[in-house]
């Protein structure tokens, strides 16, 4: 494999945004039409990738390793089966969040699609990196543009939003860097393959693992560091947001798999019941916050807050199921929140409020619209025969094979779920259609359809039919639970032969 | 062919759904209706495949999920059990939409509605015919969701809303119980497949657990946990509030889902896990008494309502009950044979009340009706034989199964079926008054009603009034004719083969006369006495009312549940809700998080910038402070 085409990937983006740079900022549709070009044929691309990717080795393909900084850092990026299916979902969401800017963003489009395009190529740059360093300038760069894109583009307490955003998330971060420069004073090296296989000595585990955490904990969000993400949510922009729920919050999940699983597993194996008791937490707390909220928006995102809470439970399973279900999770997740989110967009384009009660019967109205929500709804509660019932299943499923207290509170979640989500649509979609206003506003145009038909697809898709995905992330997810076990009784039988 | 009997209902439910605006109203109609006919006519010819062949079979269609050892594929598994229910699920539901074409006749959204009805059809297929436990809840959400679509179907109506989400977050805590039993399911066997489940049960009968600090044996806890799924389902007491609720539904719903196919679904799981319940003697015991309860609970409640679809709702839950407690005695073709028996007579008695509404105009309660059995004939008749059949008169269907029920409750001898043959003689009682008192106040006595006039009364379309002369006939055959292969004494094992699992047979003996004479007794004597109540002599129930008042109340308030619900389970969620939001989120984690953090940096750098005061006087003396200090400090060192 001589063609980069990882690092195309992530470049790509980048060369679409210097265009968008150079050209006339008025002429809204060449803007428009370069962006969705760009991010349309990274998507493409991704497939390709997808098609040419090896399911059946657990080790890094298509890996590029280039010096950098000369004996300390290299440019190292590779993917296994992890790593791809959060690609092709940040290069399958980008496009649609450019398609859904039309009727959201009125003022700056240009700068708007720059900060979108340069945010796909960190992303994608995040899901790629093998070597710590590299992970880290792509992980904190990410913040700048969804910084930009709250405070510029966002509602009325947007510049509040922003800088709660950026100092939780950067506040975590700090830590995270210098545990990294820790790493590389114990190991002397960041290269992830590496430190894979040279492992990290046991007594620095704890506090190596914490500092990740802080960051990751964050960006998740976990409770108690959850309340950036509904001020965020409630300030950005629709694509914001998507980007937002579908991916940012993606990169922590990642994290916690690839660096908190894969180097740390003895600080993993001793924090487990931190992390259970901080999902728990998440996911019945948010779940009773949400079913309270009256901004549409804010629901949405507690909700983002408790389907977190099963991906961070799934992932310290450490058990096949539990971890499969965590990405699938995540996957579905970014589907449907970013459909969900749409969803409050179209609204809020017509009628300008988030809020719950200037709704009411608007399935008779928009019926369209009406379909499309309730799908998304269904799916956003776990209902079997939508990705979301895969993830939540397989990581319950995963759970009780560890703890069954533990299994049985986060089941109890699952009935949160349909209660806010059901009435959440009920409050804004069925009853009687008291505003006058609403009367009105016109159903799904023509993108706006196609865009949330395209999110729905797959939704569907994937809850009949998981094979693609679980089929890609097995060997891989396979792998690095027997890296884990391994670990951890080498340690054990180390600890045992010194007493 | 099982192919076809299957996506059959889900082709047209597409071909209805979504282009419906299409094709138009009549051609939905009939193309649903006559895609469910053609299921149903296959779906009678496997029975009937299985009854003379022992047909079976096993159609696996694809993978659905395939994680680390978790292999789930969709199939379709036809055996004895599955076959009934085919012949149940599709028969009744293409009477149903037969019927709905009629009684719908009025609605804008026809088929949104056709729809929604083939679309449960499938669902509830796919229920029936899985092979593992997954698909099944696959289905078993399907028809929650199907019924959470069509109870709230009048959309405008908030009661409507209420009730629908009611029912869904209500199932939802079933559901919960099922899912960990699949779960734990799961843990012990590492397959959810029935088949492979079912061959190691007798490995694991001994092995105990540790389940949230209590010390259980495994067995038991997997089948309370599928039972609390059963009990959602089937709307059995504590999880039954839903159920009375949902007849905000239309009333072709109510029959279908409410009545004949999904709430029976409670008690087809606890007959399709026969082979894991036989081996928990507690379990069973338990839902011996949740059966018996809710029957006894369920007919005292119907006793004094008065909404002419909630008796009804009451009825199906309290023969839900009968149900439960044949299973819960070991007899669970008994329970299967009722199930079928029922699904006639119920869906009868739905289609007929909802005929009476129809003719009403929406009209709901039985107080403002009265004395239109000569407008009404076909209606009164159809209605007079389900209520005989329901009641379990002589020769009609009702009588051989609950008369079984009972038998057999009697015939396990433990205290549990004593009590159970007790409990269920009594609950016949009311059972036959509560129906005659729906029948004397709708169809006799004076006419009640002040917006229309009882000469503008007149009799349903024959679209409506052909289903319910076909569900007629089943009402009064169906226990006659199929009682010997159902449980038939000794041979009943050849039709039910593997499909169900008696650890020991059941006893063939036969109870005493006097037993066996008993309830049919207190069944036809109580024709007479309701008729004197609700007829004759109207003032002695409203004395009797009067005179306890406390005991009328706790009956016209259900027990009082959705009361206590309401305060222990929503309210305190809502408050709790607030609670966190208001006070931990906002008060707590920001005030001392982010914004807390913000001020006090705010703060400390005002404070701070003080210092640069720009006076050369202050900058002298802090150095000369600092240096004093910093010399005190090196000299005491």
């Amino acid at each position: 494999m001589n063609f980069p085409i990882l690092s195309s990937l992530i470049i790509l983006p980048t060369i679409g945004a210097l265009f968008l740079m150079f050209s006339k900022e008025n002429n809204t549709t060449t803007v428009k039409y370069v962006a969705l070009f760009t991010s349309f044929v990274n998507f493409l691309i991704s497939i390709y990738l997808w098609v040419l990717f090896d399911p059946s080795i657990s080790i890094f393909q298509f890996v590029e390793d280039r010096e950098w900084l000369k004996g300390f850092i290299n440019y190292k990026i590779g993917i296994d089966g992890i790593s791809i299916l959060f690609i092709i979902l940040t290069t399958f969401i980008t496009p649609i969040c450019i398609i859904s800017v039309n009727n959201s963003i009125k003022k700056r489009l240009r700068d708007f699609l720059i900060s979108i395009l340069i945010m796909e190529s960190l992303m994608i740059g995040v899901f790629c990196s093998l070597d710590l360093v590299i992970f880290y300038l792509f992980f904190e760069a990410g913040l700048i543009p969804m910084f930009l894109i709250i405070g510029i583009w966002g509602g009325e307490r947007r510049v509040y939003s922003a800088f709660k955003f950026f100092l939780y998330t950067l506040l975590g971060s700090v830590l995270m860097l210098v545990a990294i420069i820790s790493i590389y004073w114990i190991s002397g090296t960041t290269d992830i393959v590496k430190l894979y296989e040279l492992g990290i000595d046991g007594k620095y585990q704890n506090l190596l693992w914490l500092a990740f955490f802080s960051s990751f904990a964050v960006k998740t969000p976990m409770w108690p560091v959850h309340t950036w993400l509904p001020d965020a949510h409630v300030e950005a922009p629709t694509a914001g947001s998507v980007l937002l729920a579908a991916i940012l919050l993606k990169m922590a999940g990642y994290g916690f798999i690839r660096f908190s699983l894969g180097l740390f597993p003895l600080a993993s194996e001793v924090f487990t019941p931190l992390v259970y008791i901080l999902s728990l937490i998440a996911i019945i707390y948010t779940s009773l916050v949400a079913l309270m909220q009256e901004d549409m928006k804010k629901l949405i995102a507690y909700s983002s807050v408790a389907h977190m809470g099963f991906v961070t439970l799934g992932i310290f399973t450490i058990t096949q199921q539990g971890i499969e279900g965590s990405i699938i999770q995540m996957i579905s997740h970014g589907l449907v929140s970013a459909a969900l989110f749409l969803c409050v967009g179209v609204v809020y384009d017509r009628m300008h409020s988030r809020l719950i009660n200037t709704y009411g019967g608007l399935v008779s109205v928009i019926p369209k619209y009406s379909v499309l929500f309730m799908l998304f709804t269904l799916a956003a509660l776990g209902l079997p025969g939508t990705s979301g019932f895969i993830g939540e299943f397989l990581i319950l499923m995963g759970a009780f094979k560890d703890n069954f207290l533990v299994a049985v509170i986060a089941s109890l979640g699952v009935i949160f779920g349909a209660a806010y989500m059901l009435w959440l649509y009920r409050r804004v979609v069925f009853g009687d259609l008291n505003n006058k206003d609403l009367l009105k506003i016109p159903d799904l145009n023509n993108s706006e359809k196609f865009i949330l038909w395209l999110l729905a697809i797959p939704v569907l898709f994937f809850g009949f039919y998981p094979e693609p995905l679980i089929n890609t992330i097995e060997v891989s997810i396979k792998d690095l639970i027997e890296m884990y076990n391994f670990n951890i009784n080498k340690y054990t039988q180390e600890v045992s032969i010194n007493e | 062919m099982e192919i076809a009997i299957l996506f059959l209902p889900l082709l047209a439910s597409i071909i209805s759904g979504f282009f419906g605006k299409l094709i138009g109203d009549r051609s939905s109609e009939i193309i649903t209706s006559l895609f469910v006919v053609i299921s149903a006519s296959l779906s009678l010819f496997i029975f009937y495949n299985v009854i003379s062949n022992q047909y079976e079979s096993n159609i696996v269609l694809a993978t659905w999920i395939n994680s680390g050892s978790l292999n789930v594929n969709w199939s379709i598994k036809i055996d004895a059990l599955s076959s009934v229910m085919l012949v149940v699920v599709t028969l009744v539901s293409a009477l149903v939409h037969i019927y709905s074409i009629g009684y719908m006749s009025h609605d804008p959204h026809k088929p949104r509605f056709m729809a929604f009805l083939s679309l449960f059809t499938f669902a509830m297929l796919t229920l029936v015919t899985s092979d593992n436990f997954l698909q099944l809840f696959f289905g078993w959400e399907g028809v929650g969701l199907c019924s959470y679509f069509l109870i709230g179907f009048w959309f405008k109506r908030e009661t409507a809303n209420a009730a629908a989400i009611k029912a869904f977050v209500v199932n939802r805590v079933g559901d919960f119980g099922f899912a960990l039993g699949i779960f734990l399911i799961f843990y012990l066997f590492g397959t959810v497949n029935y088949s492979e489940v079912f061959a190691l049960i007798p490995q694991i009968i001994d092995k105990e657990l540790f389940f949230l600090g209590i010390q259980i044996k495994a067995i038991d806890l997997i089948c309370i946990l599928l039972f609390i799924g059963a009990m959602g389902k089937s709307a059995q007491i504590f999880l039954h509030t839903w159920l009375p609720d949902a007849m905000e539904g239309p009333t072709p719903v109510s029959a279908l889902i409410h009545a004949a196919t999904m709430v029976t679904a409670g008690v087809f799981l606890v007959v399709r896990c026969s082979p894991i319940f036989e081996y928990s003697p507690v379990t069973l015991n338990i839902i011996t008494v949740v059966g018996m309860t809710t029957a006894f609970f369920a007919a005292t409640v119907a006793l004094v309502q008065n909404d002419i679809k909630k008796i009804i709702a009451y009825s199906t839950c309290s023969q839900l009950g009968y149900m439960f407690f044949a299973a819960g005695v070991g007899a669970y073709n008994v329970a299967m044979f009722h199930l079928f028996t029922h699904a006639f007579f119920k869906a009868l008695l739905f289609l007929g009340s909802g005929s009476i509404i129809h003719s009403f105009k929406d009209e709901q309660n039985i107080n403002e009706m009265g004395a239109v059995y000569k407008k009404l004939p076909y209606t009164w008749i159809l209605m007079i034989i389900g209520t005989l059949a329901l009641t379990g008169f002589p020769f009609l269907s009702g009588f051989y199964s609950k008369d079984a029920i009972i038998e057999f409750a009697y015939l396990k001898g433990s205290t549990t079926g004593y009590y159970a043959a007790g409990v269920g003689i009594l609950t016949a009682l009311f059972t036959s008054i509560y129906s005659w008192r729906l029948i004397f106040k709708t169809f006799h006595g004076s006419y009640n009603n002040k917006k229309i006039k009882i000469e503008e009364m007149h009799e349903s379309p024959l679209v409506m009034l052909v289903p319910l002369v076909i569900l007629a006939i089943g009402a009064i055959f169906s226990g006659f004719l199929f009682k010997d292969l159902f449980i038939g004494h000794g041979d009943y094992t050849s039709f039910w083969g593997d499909s169900i699992k008696f650890l020991s047979p059941l006893s063939s003996e036969h109870p005493p006369l006097w037993f066996l004479l008993l309830t049919p007794t207190l069944v036809m004597i109580s024709i007479p006495i309701a008729y004197y109540l609700f007829v004759k002599n109207k003032e002695l129930p409203n004395q009797f009312a009067q005179l306890n008042k406390p005991l009328y109340n706790f009956l016209v308030n259900k027990w009082y549940f959705d009361e206590l619900y309401n305060i222990l389970f929503i309210q305190s969620s809502k408050k709790i809700g607030l609670f966190f939001w208001k006070s931990i989120d906002v008060k707590i984690i920001d005030k001392f998080g982010p914004d807390g953090i913000s001020s006090l940096i705010k703060t400390l750098s005002i404070k701070a910038s003080k210092f640069q005061s720009g006076f050369i006087y202050q900058y002298a003396f802090m150095i000369l402070i600092g240096f004093s200090a910093l010399l005190t400090f090196l000299i005491l060192k």
